[in-house]
């Protein structure tokens, strides 16, 4: 279980946010609403551990984040708001490293079929479009089922209708299995998210 | 165990041949810099002997200083930066893996050629193998001090030239040393006094820069 306890951001001076609380349990669908600018990346980026916050503490399973670290960055995926791939590696490799980072091992048939479903051909990455790109980033939830916790950051950023959809399939099914999700966005989704903290309010 | 440090060495090797250019580019300064001294300085074989320990390490110095801009800065424009903080082993091992691969890629090449680079210098045969081995103790200490600087400057504006600032000074003990063993080797001492001590920075670094690098990657990150 994710809980985040007085949360505070300051960022060049100005206070993006103060007392956030909140408590994510494992099945649980977590959305961050909210304006450009309004701290919606600070706050998963205080949550996966990048960014301290100006005061208050992230706790994992009654741990502080802090302490965990590694051990805290084995159970989640993050994926930001750049691509996060190496231009000259394709998306298989991409894909590959992405999972071997995160210390859990996939199968190359593994790896083909999260291609596959976001309908990527394995070329270089410098090679494919704006959304290509997010697709191939995104193709890792495809192989991350037995990762507990998922921040995503704008994840239908770039992305087409159909590829959309695949993605809300797979934080619902990440949720339904038991897994916990926290992602921002400004766009409509059809995930129906079990709490919304909304950081314009 | 350490299944995500040797996927970075392999990942940052397979870039850097996907980007040969890049590396040649270290590689050739390398290689020009070294050959300017004796068309500036005029064909005395003497004096090209006497200096050939110092050009060599110093054009090494700057040849290592001139990829190490991209050593982090490629990861954090791409994105890749915050996966690596986010691994599943400690930040010290990946930096440390990343400080390898940078070694493999800019460092070993150098070691390799400084021999056919000493030929233009007319440095005697029996001082290849000391000028080999004092690169090859000294070039590591370079990438993993050089990695702390990168990491330290990585997002900052004119972070090149504050990256020179910083690490040049840091690399006078290894230039010292380095330099010096051939120089003793040269004047028919033994060379071996310097030479350990270089091993002994190098056993010093890896110890300690990794941690260093991370501490400052993590700060950098912010």
């Amino acid at each position: 279980m994710l809980e985040a306890v007085d949360l505070a951001c300051e960022r060049g001076g100005r206070s993006l946010f103060r007392g956030l609380s909140f408590a994510l349990r494992d099945g649980e669908l977590l959305r961050i609403a909210g304006p450009n600018g309004s701290g919606k990346t600070s706050l998963l980026r205080i949550v996966c551990g990048l960014l301290s916050p100006t005061a208050g503490t992230v706790l994992w399973d009654g741990a502080e984040i802090r302490r965990l670290r590694e051990e805290y960055a084995k159970q989640l995926v993050y994926i930001g708001h750049a691509a996060a791939v190496k231009d000259d590696l394709t998306a298989a490799e991409n894909l590959r490293i992405a999972c071997t980072l995160a210390g859990h091992r996939v199968s190359p048939r593994q790896i083909r079929q999260a291609l596959d479903s976001f309908e990527l051909a394995d070329l270089p990455v410098k090679r494919l479009s704006q959304g290509q790109r997010r697709r191939a980033v995104l193709a890792r939830l495809v192989v991350s089922e037995s990762m507990p916790l998922w921040l995503l950051d704008e994840p239908y950023a770039a992305l087409d209708a159909a590829a959309g959809r695949l993605v809300e399939e797979l934080i619902d099914g990440h949720a339904a299995r038991g897994g916990a999700v926290a992602f921002t966005t400004h766009q409509d989704t059809r995930v129906r998210a079990s709490q919304v903290i909304d950081l314009d309010a | 165990m350490l299944e995500a440090a040797r996927c970075i060495v392999v990942r940052d090797l397979l870039v850097a041949w996907r980007r040969r250019s890049d590396v040649a580019t270290a590689l050739l300064f390398f290689v020009i810099v070294t050959s300017l001294f004796p068309l500036g300085i005029g064909a005395e074989p003497e004096l090209l002997r006497s200096i050939a320990p110092g050009v060599i390490w110093v054009a090494a110095l700057l040849s290592c200083m001139l990829s190490l801009g991209r050593l982090f800065a490629a990861d954090h424009a791409d994105g890749t930066l915050e996966q690596l903080l986010l691994s599943s082993e400690p930040l010290g091992v990946i930096a440390a893996a990343k400080a390898l691969a940078h070694w493999l890629v800019s460092g070993l090449p150098l070691v390799l050629i400084a021999p056919l680079i000493a030929l233009q210098y007319d440095l005697p045969a029996p001082l290849y193998p000391v000028l080999a081995l004092s690169l090859l103790l000294g070039t590591p200490v370079l990438s993993l001090i050089g990695a702390i600087g990168a990491a330290l400057t990585l997002g900052l504006r004119g972070g090149g030239v504050l990256l020179s600032l910083l690490v040049l000074p840091l690399y006078v003990p290894v230039l010292i040393m380095g330099a010096g063993s051939v120089d003793m080797a040269a004047a028919g001492l033994a060379p071996d006094g310097q030479l350990l001590l270089l091993a002994a920075l190098l056993i010093v670094a890896a110890a300690f820069a990794p941690w260093a690098i991370a501490a400052a990657l993590r700060i950098s990150m912010e």
